[in-house]
């Protein structure tokens, strides 16, 4: 296994951004400890840039989860360092994780009032939330009766929610979002891909996207940057240059998208052997 | 910028391609929606209520039919043409109320003692591993234990009072209770610990927001379960320890023993299961609402 190169990501685009972006610097995690100690990461820099969407590309136990569980701050990393620049950090996952117990707005507004948002104020700004992923009007539903895909943009709204700061606007937000289209069905999840680019724009949002499907991670990103297994490296990055709005099924989405999927059989290769 | 603050205009890149996502969005999330017809609320109720006046009519014709078997004699085992209107001239009368009305009073009080007893075990229990470790098959063993064995040592400590009565009940409630808040807290579902971890729900506030919202179909299976615990263990107390000449629905099954009036026995067992069965139903009821509300009914 040859070391893995440090990633040095690209440099800011621009002071029109808040926030100061994401700096990991050789962060390494290990579960348990002696010799049957496992390394999930191992020395993995990143930076990414406020207003960046990175994706991150990877198989099967490359740490993706853990990873985006250190950036959250839900986990603590066993070396290295980490530098949110004073953002709010949301987190996305694979489940829409919605409190069943709550209605759609009811949702939102425990995420608001974590915030500190005052309760006169919560209503409408769950409503409005709610609006900007396209839910006006299914507040009063309860998770259940919507759709999965419906859930994701509830999900969503309710990262969105987390990042809300009155007290300092300067402050920038990073989305932290764990294969959040896995589970849906093609048609929905290419929907929600424009989705997400629109919102990505519209609150200039620093966005950490971790996914298995290259083609995803290619339709969405700024950089993909593929990881290694067991333990998580950064083995490669590739930057994605081509022009927004990007359609998932185009020539240059799948001919890049050839490209990284070799790249990263080769890595899981290494495994089998 | 504040989020909120954000004009729902869209960039000039992705301006010629939002309306046309509005549109797909709005239309898959029609078809996605599920369509439920309703019912006829008349036809509901019918279709809930014929199965049981069936199961009752062929009960009652049954023991009509064991009866006229001459198995026992008619003043040992009195048929439904003696019992039903003995029950008929309970019901009507005013000291039957009486002692019903003692008899609900002790056990709301009672099971109310559990409630309380029983969550405060169960979060205790579920909260600190040692708790759970010294006390956890404590009290799964005595949700098994038969509460009329508690009689004997709760005579000798309360002697024939209101005291032992509940002491028993509240034995036999509580764990059930306690059992199904811990059974809620464990069966938690890892994500939305997760969930409530990114919201910054810790401690209290993670209790409050979480944790006890989330064991509440748990929670309510085990008052179910403890209600019928409770009610058991009254029966089984009101007949036992007797308190002066108070009336109650454990004493009038004694008495009519005692004087041999099988009928007046027979229609006071019944009314004893209809309370039974009235109060599970009100319990069952509070479940399936819980459960339509939160989506966990398979038919839904």
């Amino acid at each position: 296994m040859t070391p893995a190169p440090d990633s040095v990501a690209a440099a800011g685009t621009g002071s029109r951004h808040t926030g100061r972006g994401l700096r990991l610097d050789g962060v390494s995690k290990a579960f348990g400890s002696g010799a049957t100690a496992l390394l999930a990461l191992d020395n993995v820099s990143l930076n990414v840039a406020p207003g960046e969407f990175v994706c991150l590309l990877g198989a099967s136990g490359c740490g993706k989860s853990t990873l985006l569980n250190l950036v959250a701050d839900l986990d603590r990393p066993s070396a290295g360092a980490i530098d949110v620049g004073g953002a709010r950090v949301a987190l996305m996952f694979q489940e829409p994780a919605l409190f069943p117990w709550l209605t759609v707005t009811g949702n939102i507004e425990l995420a608001l009032r974590m915030r500190g948002v005052p309760r006169q104020e919560r209503r409408q700004r769950a409503a409005q939330l709610l609006a900007s992923v396209h839910l006006g009007g299914f507040e009063r539903r309860r998770p259940h009766q919507l759709s999965g895909g419906m859930r994701q943009r509830v999900a969503l709204a309710r990262a969105l929610a987390l990042t809300v700061d009155d007290a300092d606007a300067s402050r920038g937000t990073v989305l932290l979002m764990d294969e959040p289209f896995g589970a849906l069905d093609a048609m929905t999840r290419d929907l929600l891909h424009d989705e997400i680019e629109r919102i990505w724009r519209e609150r200039d949002l620093t966005v950490l996207f971790v996914t298995h499907n290259v083609r995803e991670a290619v339709r969405l990103g700024d950089r993909v940057v593929l990881l290694s297994s067991r333990p998580g490296r950064v083995v490669e990055e590739f930057p994605v240059t081509l022009d927004r709005p990007r359609r998932i099924d185009s020539t240059e989405v799948a001919t890049l998208s050839a490209a990284i999927t070799d790249r990263l059989r080769e890595e899981v290769s290494r495994h089998g052997a | 910028m504040a989020p909120e603050a954000m004009t729902t205009e869209p960039r000039k890149d992705t301006e010629d391609l939002a309306p046309a996502v509005n549109r797909e969005l709005a239309g898959l999330d029609a078809l996605e929606l599920t369509v439920r017809s309703r019912r006829n609320p008349i036809a509901r109720l019918w279709s809930a209520a014929w199965p049981v006046l069936a199961a009752v009519g062929i009960a009652l014709a049954l023991w009509q039919l064991v009866v006229l078997s001459g198995w026992k004699e008619s003043w040992v085992l009195p048929g439904p043409a003696d019992v039903l209107p003995e029950l008929w001239n309970s019901v009507t009368s005013g000291s039957f109320w009486g002692a019903v009305g003692l008899t609900m009073q002790r056990a709301v009080i009672g099971f109310a003692v559990s409630v309380l007893v029983g969550t405060v075990l169960g979060l205790a229990v579920s909260r600190f591993g040692v708790l759970r470790r010294a006390f956890g098959s404590l009290i799964t063993g005595l949700q098994t234990m038969p509460s009329i064995a508690w009689f004997p040592l709760a005579i000798l400590l309360f002697q024939l009072s209101e005291s032992a009565i509940l002491f028993v009940v509240v034995l036999g409630a509580a764990p059930s209770i306690a059992n199904g808040l811990i059974a809620g807290v464990d069966y938690l579902p890892p994500i939305l610990l997760r969930a409530g971890k990114v919201m910054g729900l810790r401690g209290l506030s993670q209790y409050r927001h979480l944790i006890l919202p989330a064991s509440l179909p748990a929670f309510v299976a085990g008052l179910k379960q403890g209600w019928a615990f409770a009610w058991r263990s009254l029966m089984a107390g009101e007949l036992l320890v007797q308190i002066g000449t108070t009336s109650s629905v454990g004493r009038l099954l004694s008495d009519s023993r005692e004087l041999s009036d099988t009928a007046a026995m027979i229609s006071v067992m019944l009314v004893i299961l209809v309370i039974g069965i009235v109060i599970d139903q009100l319990f069952g009821l509070a479940d399936r609402t819980l459960r339509n509300r939160w989506g966990l009914n398979a038919a839904d």
